[in-house]
């Protein structure tokens, strides 16, 4: 595989070049190209939702996306969210209703609450909560907690703009 | 049970684990990159059933960045069988030996500079096999003449036993009324987020190093050692964070054994780490695949007297665990009812499927299913409602502790309750009036209700117990903790097994420190010993952890807690016994103006030796093993098991569905969980196991199976035909906590990490069973589709 490309591509705020190829996945060149491996990969084909990141603002399957396609877009991965130890908000949330067991989802979650939180700016239901994570397979909570962390979440983030 | 002077257990604390795996830091296995590391991918077999004549390996070696392929041929020649806890005669190597016999076995693994290159090598090998006739139905493989998934055993036949408890015969010829059923429960399995991986990493003094997120008794390790053929003392294995596990990581040793073998074959480090399909195909631990007859003896007024029970198991083509998937049943076999006689057939059969491990339940789960199917069809052939004939067999508070006809004893229990509770919850009279009401407007309304045993804290006997002269009769299951303070007076916890896989072990063992200590949880640091380091420990599996590190914290504060005395008590010119602990002081007892606080005893320890009581050591740790703390052993006839599984969790789930008689599907009205797991350390952790393996018996129930073909194919092998339920099909659970405590475990702690489980598959047949019954028709094989359920609407109005 000798035809590698040049990619640009800005991840948490930090601007990238690195040379892939083209086969590699946007998951992959997360992964282990920019050692961010908050980014988990569950099943590598397009169900299970673990991988889930930012693109410019929108939830995608990073399994499902080669880093060749991420070229000139601003990704967004859980090592943007905290501030060194200062949690985000939403994982704050996720802490505070134990809205994780192993973790291994919860960074996507976090992201696709992330989104969700973002798109809509009135109070979202249960069931609409639920439905938006329906992307996203969690084989510990039940999804109870999870559900109850992101609207707790848009609860503390509707606080800070209050704030 | 918040006790009025505890100040940590009993609390709903944030758990210790989280900011890590919050903040994207969990370092799972995959997670870890060693320098030099090389990468594996495996080529699976495409037959059920098929001898390898050859493996061309040249054009693989050719691939860019392929450093070696290895097959089974390497691992017949340089290692010895993995660990097997079943006959020898069914040995197992990580890869296939002369043949494949399972879709999905491993045949070769590519060691390369990269994933991508592993693979693109495993595309590249050129496999000559010869198809053998392939055995999927476990009846089938009893047959004389069928094909032999181990020429070796001479038989798929693997064990054939009949344990009888009690005048089965006599009690059945008594019986006014029997009820008969022949129940099927499908294959699954705990299918975590995070697949197995383990990274082999040879070390300079020709020991090896093995990561590994699925490897928990520590007190075994040596077995991996043994299979690479390296002393005990060559092999660390060292503890990873997993991401999920539900039984699929307990001791999965194909994978760590793999990536041993690779890295001492390449003298590099090497990481394998499973992808789905590899998981789904080639893992240690697919669930139960059980047919059941079965029979339940009643009187009139509907006292259970009998039960018989004939088991096939489907084990697949390897025994890793013997058949003690079943011993675990045997520890509640008559559930919460005073059934007095009992007769339990297995026949345990090999064919052409992935090997069974463990799952969330470990078979007792199964069981429980077939226990309550038959009492809900016996209620219905009394007319009695379902909780009312529950009742008239409750063992009652007074009874405790309880002998069951299998020897087991049950600690304590108060199941009325339980059942109360849950009925209260679920308002189950406006349930059953609403139920009405519907039925009047020609809509479907189910209520199942399901009470039933979760036993927690194995002792390994339940692995042996079948075999008259087992090969290796292990008594321990022990767990250990060492607890040290530094010199600046900071808390430090050693665990001793499997590092965190999404139960709370920090959280549990850090509120147990923190109960004897009263120092803050968050501020203790946890680490995992490796097993080089690590005192015996079994780990998590059983609904054991919680209890068994309990016990080993207390144990060794209490040895901590009685150095820190003596040092304060000479300092302070008082006796050891006339100081205590009092808001992170120790103080002499009226005089709390005399005292020294953790810090300062701490600093003495580690740096003032001539501060210190003649003849004590500096330093201030203190570690504990602390061994099950009720077992006993099986008599010699196996009349009596002895007790192997004595703290006794119970549970009562109630579901109101409304189901669409058309369509198969349903809607969730209710859905109640009320756990008694004895003293609770954290009623919202519980609470997550009781949602979430509610989530997976949900699965188990209605979604999920592993479905072979006549030829062996797996036909669910991806998340798109395997269904694992999504937010979409789980309902808002309302969780009640009874708190019945153990006397026999540190502040009455049982078990509750199987959770909801152990009571799905039961109460949603139920439901399902009462919103059809004017149908006639009973759920009697799981998984139960909207298919089957449109059938069986079907077949009832016919």
């Amino acid at each position: 595989m000798n035809n590698k490309r040049v990619i640009e591509v800005t991840v948490n705020g930090t601007r990238y070049e690195r040379l892939v190829e083209p086969r590699l996945t946007l998951a992959d060149f997360l992964r282990e190209e920019l050692h961010l491996t908050g980014t988990h990969l569950g099943c590598e084909h397009g169900v299970c939702g673990a991988c889930t990141v930012l693109v410019n603002g929108r939830s995608v399957r990073s399994c499902l996306m080669f880093a060749v396609q991420a070229h000139g877009a601003s990704v967004e991965t859980v090592e943007g969210l905290s501030n060194g130890e200062q949690l985000h908000p939403i994982q704050e949330a996720f802490w505070e209703n134990h809205g994780l067991q192993c973790g291994f989802c919860t960074p996507a979650m976090i992201l696709r609450a992330k989104e969700m939180l973002t798109c809509c700016d009135r109070p979202l239901t249960r069931d609409e909560v639920r439905e938006g994570i329906s992307g996203i397979l969690c084989r510990c909570t039940g999804y109870q907690n999870i559900v109850t962390s992101i609207l707790a979440a848009q609860e503390k983030l509707k606080r800070e703009v209050g704030d | 049970m918040s006790h009025p002077e505890w100040k940590f257990i009993g609390k709903n604390l944030k758990r210790v684990e989280d900011p890590r795996f919050l903040r994207g830091k969990a370092r799972y296995i995959d997670d870890i990159k060693l320098p030099g590391m090389l990468h594996a991918a495996v080529l699976r077999s495409p037959y059920g059933h098929a001898r390898i004549k050859s493996i061309d390996i040249s054009r693989a070696l050719q691939v860019p960045g392929v450093i070696t392929v290895l097959t089974g041929e390497d691992c017949k020649q340089r290692m010895n069988p993995c660990m097997n806890f079943g006959p020898t005669t069914v040995a197992q190597y990580p890869l296939a030996v002369d043949k494949v016999r399972y879709w999905g076995e491993a045949v070769a693994a590519v060691v390369a500079e990269s994933r991508y290159a592993a693979e693109d090598g495993v595309e590249a090998i050129e496999v000559e096999y010869e198809p053998l006739p392939v055995v999927v139905d476990p009846f089938l493989a009893m047959e004389p003449g069928a094909p032999l998934v181990h020429e070796a055993h001479g038989s798929n036949i693997v064990h054939e036993q009949t344990f009888e408890f009690g005048d089965v015969s006599q009690c059945f010829a008594e019986a006014d009324i029997v009820v008969r059923d022949k129940l099927r429960w499908g294959r699954s399995s705990g299918m975590p987020l995070e697949t197995t991986g383990a990274i082999g990493n040879p070390t300079p003094n020709g020991g090896l190093e093995i990561y590994a997120n699925s490897m928990n008794f520590t007190y075994f390790m040596w077995l991996i050692a043994s299979a690479l053929k390296l002393p005990s003392n060559k092999l660390t294995v060292i503890p990873v964070n997993a991401g999920g596990s539900f039984g699929s990581k307990f001791t999965a040793h194909k994978v760590p054994t793999l990536a041993g073998f690779l890295a001492l074959a390449t003298g590099r480090p090497v990481k394998y780490v499973e992808d789905r399909l590899d998981h789904m195909a080639n893992s240690d631990h697919h669930g139960s695949d059980r047919y059941y007859e079965v029979e339940l003896a009643l009187k009139k007024d509907g006292t259970m007297t009998g039960l018989r029970i004939d088991c096939v198991d489907d084990y697949g083509a390897y025994l890793q665990f013997g058949v003690g998937t079943h011993g675990n049943a045997l520890s509640q076999v008559v559930g919460p009812y005073r059934i007095k006689h009992v007769s339990y057939r297995l026949r345990a059969v090999l064919t052409n499927k992935c090997q069974q491990g463990a799952y969330r339940g470990f078979g007792a789960e199964v069981n429980n299913w077939v226990l309550e199917r038959m009492v809900d069809k016996a209620a219905r052939t009394l007319g009695m409602l379902p909780e009312e004939l529950r009742r008239r067999n409750f063992i009652q508070p007074h009874e405790f502790p309880y002998k069951i006809p299998t020897g087991n004893i049950y600690d304590s229990g108060n199941y009325e309750a339980v059942l109360n509770k849950a009925i209260e919850l679920a308002d189950l009279p406006y349930w059953r009036e609403e139920q009405k009401r519907a039925r009047a407007e020609g809509r479907y309304i189910g209520i199942g209700i399901t009470t039933a045993q979760e036993r927690s804290v194995f002792s390994s006997t339940e692995f042996w117990m079948w075999f008259d002269k087992p090969a290796f009769p292990v008594t321990s299951s022990p767990e250990s903790a060492t607890i040290s303070i530094d010199p600046a007076g900071n808390f430090h916890l050693k665990l001793h097994s499997q590092a965190m896989w999404g139960n709370s072990p920090e959280t549990v063992a850090t509120m147990v420190l923190a109960e004897q200590f009263g120092i803050d949880p968050h501020q203790v640091n946890v680490t995992y010993a490796d097993s080089a380091h690590a005192l015996p420990s079994t780990g998590p599996g059983g609904s054991r952890f919680t209890v068994m590190v309990s016990g080993a914290v207390v144990g060794a504060s209490k040895m901590l807690k009685d150095k820190l005395f003596r040092i304060a008590a000479h300092l302070l010119e008082a006796r050891p016994e006339d100081v205590e602990l009092v808001d992170g002081r120790v103080q002499v007892k009226g005089a709390p103006q005399r005292s020294k606080t953790l810090a300062e005893l701490a600093a003495v320890a580690h740096f003032f030796a001539l501060s210190l009581p003649p003849g004590m050591e500096s330093g201030l740790e203190a570690s504990h093993t602390y061994d099950h703390p009720y077992t006993t052993l099986p008599s010699d006839d196996r009349k009596d098991l002895g007790v192997f599984y004595p703290f006794m969790g119970h549970a009562c789930h109630i579901a109101v569905i409304e189901l669409d008689v058309k369509t198969g599907q349903h809607k969730f009205l209710k859905y109640v969980a009320v756990h008694d797991a004895g003293t609770v350390v954290n009623p919202r952790t519980l609470a997550g196991h009781v949602t979430g393996g509610a989530t997976q018996g949900l699965g188990t129930a209605l979604y999920e199976e592993y479905v072979y073909d006549e030829n062996g194919q797996l036909k669910t092998s991806t998340f798109m035909d395997y269904l694992i339920p999504t937010a979409m099909e789980v309902p808002e659970f309302e969780i009640g906590h009874v708190e019945t405590p153990s006397p026999f475990t540190e502040y009455g702690i049982k078990g509750g990490g199987e959770g909801g489980r152990m009571l799905t598959p039961a109460v949603m047949s139920a439901a399902i069973d009462d919103a059809l019954a004017q149908f006639g028709v009973r759920v009697t094989a799981l998984p139960v589709t909207p298919a089957h359920i449109t059938r069986m609407v079907r077949e009832g109005q016919g």
